[in-house]
């Protein structure tokens, strides 16, 4: 026998070890980076973090070929091109920020909303959106409206909060789980880690999906639903629930507004508007006396029935009465609905008792007193143990809003939120809608060289709050909080730049843009995104949008549209902070944030983003920026983030403030950051035990937020069921009101803004024929892969280098497609060339295909016959960022009416074999954009760790 | 030819979970992180930026389909070394580098020995083993050896990277020759399964199989919910109400 070797089972991994928070998505998990010299030996997931406790995904542990990326931008950048064709020269940051400056200084002079400011996935929107009201301009937003606003705001108008950042399962408890169109991506450890949990205890999983993938796969039931139809499932599933009884009365008057008296005056200016006192208090029927009283009055038992005649003509009735009216209809059945969704009626009923069963017959008691804000005092917490996680697959659709509402309803109606075992929220939330701030942005707050009044973003309570002129025209460019989407909390970065170059409602002067790749996989309709962004104008030769200005790291796609570009650091050179003015990432029973720090310093001549545009503030003299003298104020964004102070107290980072023995409020302290990296890079405070259920409505939990600094005053609040401002905007269609709709959009907010979650065909469906385009087409994104950035990682384009599309078994047959051929596939708006894959565990209507992976033939530093340029495609080609015309002359935003979320996934397209003899490569195929100055071709074999592991044999013989 | 050693009693190995892996490839590239730079030469990649790049790995996961129609189901399959009891890998390699090691039964190749001939991949009916396509020599999992026995890590880092990154917790590390460990008992409960046991090779790493799914429903029709009001009737909701008010 060989002797065996005797191998070093012990060498070290780490000189040291750098805790910062990782960037390789939206998840923000905390990382531990392993530097041997000033190489990165290895990453991996912090333990103690309170997102990711440990764990990394894919994506996570690919971080150091991010990093290292070819594609990473050197040098700031001047355009010497023509633009789309990649040429420029490199440039100094002096030189950089002085034209960025001369740009934006007469425009913030003489009309500040010429600047359209928009970020992408941008994980510093505290600042980014400061700096744009600072400006002065309303025109600013970050990818929210063509990610999930439809989530986000269908949330906050019904419950205070939503999914993810604003709430999860509570794991432990709950018994049964339910997904609805859940995009992989997103939450993705925490939702992959609760599943295991789930799975320890043999806990049940529902997953509503048009696509059988990840967590699909794993689920115990499967439910292919037609894409477009879940509202319709779950009013349908609310039916059943009502039907038979099975919802929580108890918590429906207690903490919803079910029993609230809601006018019922057909014609006049209060109908569908809550009966108030003069207090402004909504008011119920007291059940003993039969007489109103207050909603806020504790102590008495509301009536869901029954009729109040009013004085001045009318009559009020309980929303519940409404809510059963309108939900108990034969068009809802589960027999009617079972067509559109394609759930057959029995499995809706099952489903319905399911969900009952895990509510009512395994209800969970914890023996833990509580106060609410009634002054009623608990002495157990009643749970109602099912939970449920949504994403964009039910909120990237025209109704997208409106479903989102009504699962949050179904939430509601079982007694789950905020209840042991149910959906928990995340400190700062929950906060409702009209605690938030609204918009600022109206035409009178638009002032040369004037800051806006106000954050650019919030939420609005009725058209009062329009951002809009005498005659409703938008005030911003995307047409955001205007007629067409008047409650677009996020924005409509999907329009900026169809707008802006049909100068509808108007032209920007600058387009400014972050971590965007509107040039390609970020927008609807790619091919005339490109044309929009080169389009020039015939009389004076000048491009329609006469100046752009991007900040990214690597060489995008969108880059070679810009004129400008401001190279950003990769993520582990930066700092950051992943604050609660921002998107949290707090837990349901602690508040947390985070920082990153630079774990390495740039071997290039880029800046953080965020530094470069306090500079840039500095150099425009906006305020809050720039001392009295007019020097910069902060010297960069760390500096920034220790320092800066929204009200006294309250900073970005809510941990270590004062003497670092503060949480939540206190002084600036200059040793902030030292102490955030000593503990890990994120800071926690867990919530007091009588906190941590029903904090909508629990002292402890108000409380303990005021001394955080979430609110200066406790900010209880009642679940909007039914929701007051989605009828103040119906009543404006109808006619009522000083602020009124124009003519054209008045039948669609008569027939949407529904004040009971309602279900409507998707626009594009509804406009397009069956029969020409009979298929639904989706995307979803892998585990693997965040937007553009995975493909040009060298480890995560081996997993997903191309993408077919996936097609049923059915489809494959009735087209004669197999897998490996190709097809094309047509929508009303394009024709695309693709190969195609087979799978049974798909809705047997629908085709889909992974996002993001296809690449524009020489961005990001791959060969041009790199498989991401030849057989990886964007559906985005075949979605206009415009409906179908309806002969009116209108441009008619492919978007949900309400919120303006960006309905990629209302698209319904045809398919054809493609001929034998067709070269067999994606159509569209661009033609290739050149590298940009300074960037080098990679070497094609890659051995990376090469000098770790020399250097550790010289140090072992040494 | 190599010979085997006599069978450990230690007997290091994972279980892996199929009924709870998501196929998110978070093990598969934290592997490669940690290997790339640990036991061996790099685990290179060749036309890392270009068409057709091809790396060495040490762990990949495969998604299929198994069934088909309305039985289809997606797995994912979670591959790698499985430190086979009887090998056939080792005794095929002419040079001895190739080796499983007589105190755990981690299989290993010695570098320093390898030809790169490739009987070794020939021999292993699972496709476990990847030659490096710049180093010319074999990689295969080492089960982290580097990790798992390495006192400059933390006692609760001592595991393969892939069990330490796994979100949902679908892969497990221990002692599946002592009958008491975690991973034993989990395989006893679950029916840890051998991959192709028809290859003799006596695998070490089990695989824990897919629940069945659990309709709660069979065809015939819904649960019966406790109905309280009758649908026909439409006072029997309000009446349902009334009751459920008056018990407040």
């Amino acid at each position: 026998m060989s002797k065996q070797p005797q191998i070093n089972t012990s060498p070290s991994s780490a000189d040291r070890i750098a805790k910062t928070t990782c960037y390789m998505c939206a998840c923000r998990c905390g990382i531990n980076v392993h530097m041997k010299g000033d190489d990165i030996r290895y990453i991996e997931g912090n333990r103690d973090h309170p997102v990711n406790q440990g764990v990394l995904c894919a994506k996570g542990s690919a971080g150091i070929m991010q990093h290292l990326s070819p594609a990473r931008l050197r040098a700031p950048l001047k355009r010497v091109g023509p633009r789309g064709s990649g040429e420029f020269e490199e440039i100094s940051w002096e030189d950089a920020l002085t034209m960025a400056t001369d740009w934006l200084a007469p425009v913030r002079a003489k009309d500040p909303k010429k600047l359209a400011f928009f970020t992408g996935r941008d994980q510093s929107q505290a600042l980014t959106g400061w700096w744009a009201q600072q400006f002065g301009t309303p025109n600013f937003a970050a990818h929210g409206g063509f990610c999930s606003v439809n989530m986000a705001a269908g949330g906050i108008y019904t419950i205070g909060g939503a999914f993810w950042e604003f709430g999860s399962p509570d794991w432990e408890r709950t018994e049964l789980f339910v997904l609805f169109g859940v995009a992989e991506d997103h939450d993705s450890n925490p939702i992959k880690i609760g599943l295991g949990k789930l799975k320890e205890r043999g806990v049940r999983t529902i997953s509503v999906n048009p696509v059988q993938t990840g967590y699909s796969a794993v689920a115990d039931d499967w439910i292919g639903i037609t894409p477009g139809s879940d509202g319709l499932l779950i009013l349908s599933l609310i039916q059943v629930l009502m039907e038979s009884g099975k919802i929580d009365v108890d918590y429906l008057i207690r903490y919803t507004n079910a029993p609230w008296l809601v006018i019922r005056n057909p014609g006049q200016a209060n109908d569908g508007l809550f009966l108030r006192d003069k207090d402004d208090t909504p008011l119920v029927i007291d059940r003993k006396t039969g007489k109103t009283a207050k909603s806020s009055k504790g102590g008495i038992t509301p009536e869901l029935k029954g009729e109040i005649k009013l004085k001045d003509g009318g009559v009020a009735v309980p929303a519940f009465t409404l809510m059963a009216e309108q939900w108990m209809t034969p068009e809802l059945s589960p027999e009617a609905t079972e067509a559109e969704t394609g759930v057959p009626a029995a499995r809706v009923r099952q489903m319905a008792a399911e969900l009952a069963e895990a509510a009512f017959e395994k209800t969970i008691v914890l023996d833990r007193p509580w106060t609410d804000w009634k002054g009623e005092k608990h002495d157990k917490m009643i749970g109602r143990p099912v939970s449920m996680h949504a994403m964009r697959g039910i909120s990237a659709h025209s109704n997208g809003f409106q479903t989102c509402r009504a699962l949050h309803v179904l939430q509601l109606m079982l007694g789950s939120v905020e209840t042991p075992g149910g959906f928990r929220f995340k400190p700062p939330y929950p906060k409702p809608a009209e605690i938030h701030p609204r918009p600022a942005g109206r035409p009178d707050q638009i002032k040369p060289n004037t800051p806006l009044p106000g954050a650019p973003l919030g939420y609005l309570m009725g058209p009062e709050d329009l951002l809009v002129d005498e005659h409703g025209n938008p005030s911003r460019i995307d047409k955001a909080y205007s007629w067409d989407a008047p409650m677009s909390a996020h924005g409509l970065m999907h329009m900026v730049i169809s707008n802006a170059y049909a100068g509808d409602p108007y032209p920007a002067d600058v387009l400014f843009m972050y971590m965007a790749n509107m040039a390609w996989n970020s927008s609807m309709n790619t091919r005339g995104v490109m044309e929009m962004l080169t389009a020039k104008d015939e009389e004076t030769g000048e491009y329609k949008i006469p100046k752009i200005i991007y900040s990214d790291a690597y060489s995008s796609e969108m880059v070679a549209f810009a004129d400008l570009i401001l190279p950003d650091t990769t993520y582990l050179e930066r700092h950051d902070c992943i604050s609660l003015l921002d998107r949290p990432i707090c837990e349901a029973e602690a508040v947390a944030d985070a920082i990153r720090w630079p774990v390495v310093e740039p071997d290039r001549d880029v800046r953080g983003f965020q530094s470069v545009l306090l500079d840039l503030g500095a150099r425009l003299g906006l305020p809050g920026m720039t001392n009295d003298d007019g020097t910069a104020k902060f010297k960069d964004y760390a500096d920034y983030i220790v320092n800066h102070q929204r009200k006294p107290g309250i900073g970005p980072l809510a941990g270590f403030r004062g003497k670092g023995d503060l949480s939540g409020r206190g002084d600036p302290n200059p040793n902030q950051l030292e102490q955030y990296i000593e503990n890990g890079g994120f800071w926690i405070n867990h919530l007091p035990e009588d906190a941590q259920f029903y904090k909508f409505a629990n002292m402890a939990y108000q409380n303990f937020a005021v001394e955080m600094g979430f609110f200066d005053k406790p900010e209880p609040y009642t679940f909007q069921i039914y929701s007051e401002v989605l009828q103040k905007f119906k009543l404006a269609a109808e006619g009522h009101g000083n602020t009124q709709p124009p003519e054209h959009l008045r039948d669609q907010i008569k027939t949407c803004f529904t004040p009971l979650p309602s279900w409507y065909k998707p626009f594009e469906d509804a406009l397009t024929d069956d029969a020409e385009y009979p298929i639904h087409a989706l995307t979803q994104r892998p585990m693997a892969m965040y937007h553009s950035w995975g493909s040009q990682n060298p480890w995560l384009r081996q997993i997903h280098g191309h993408n077919p599309l996936f097609i049923s078994g059915e489809l494959a047959a009735k087209h004669d497609l197999a897998d490996g051929d190709w097809a094309w596939v047509t929508s009303h708006h394009g024709r695309i060339r693709v190969p195609v894959a087979v799978m049974e565990g798909v809705n047997p209507n629908t085709v889909w295909t992974w996002n993001a992976i296809g690449k524009r033939r020489g961005a990001w530093q791959l060969d041009e016959d790199a498989p991401e340029a030849r057989k990886g495609f964007l559906l985005n080609h075949l979605i206009h960022e415009l409906l179908p015309p309806k002969g009116d002359g209108l441009r008619w935003s492919n978007s949900d009416p309400i919120t303006g979320q960006a309905a990629w996934y209302d698209l319904k397209v045809n398919i054809e074999k493609a001929a034998a003899d067709e070269p067999q490569v994606i159509s569209p195929h661009f033609d290739a954009q050149k590298s940009p100055a300074g960037l080098t071709k990679p070497a094609s074999t890659l051995r990376y760790g090469l000098n770790i592991i020399n250097a550790e044999k010289k140090g072992s013989r040494s | 030819m190599t010979d085997m050693p006599p069978p450990s009693d230690v007997k290091l190995g994972l279980v892996i979970d199929l009924d709870i892996c998501v196929g998110c490839q978070a093990c598969v590239v934290n592997c490669k992180e940690w290997n790339t730079a640990g036991y061996g030469a790099p685990l290179a990649d060749v036309n890392a930026y270009g068409n057709n790049p091809v790396g060495s790995w040490l762990n990949r996961v495969h998604t299929f389909e198994a069934g088909q129609g309305k039985d289809a189901r997606v797995v994912h399959f979670p591959k790698s070394c499985l430190h086979c009891e009887d090998a056939p890998c080792v005794p095929v390699c002419p040079t001895g580098a190739s080796y499983k090691r007589a105190e755990d039964g981690i299989v290993l190749v010695n570098e320093d020995w390898c030809i790169g001939c490739g009987l070794c991949a020939w021999a292993c009916p699972y496709g476990a083993r990847e030659m490096d396509p710049a180093e010319g020599v074999m990689k295969k999992c080492t089960l982290c050896v580097d990790r798992i026995l390495n006192d400059t890590l933390a006692e609760e880092d001592q595991i393969p990277a892939c069990v330490r990154t796994c979100p949902t917790s679908a892969r497990h590390f221990g002692d599946l020759g002592d009958p008491n460990s975690d991973v034993s008992k989990l395989v006893a409960e679950r029916g840890g399964f051998d991959l192709m046991p028809e290859q003799d090779t006596k695998p070490v790493n089990k695989y824990l199989p897919p629940r069945p799914r659990q309709q709660a429903m069979d065809d015939d029709g819904p649960v019966d919910l406790v109905a309280l009001a009758a649908k026909d009737e439409p006072s029997g909701f309000w009446k349902w109400v009334d009751q459920a008010l008056d018990r407040i």
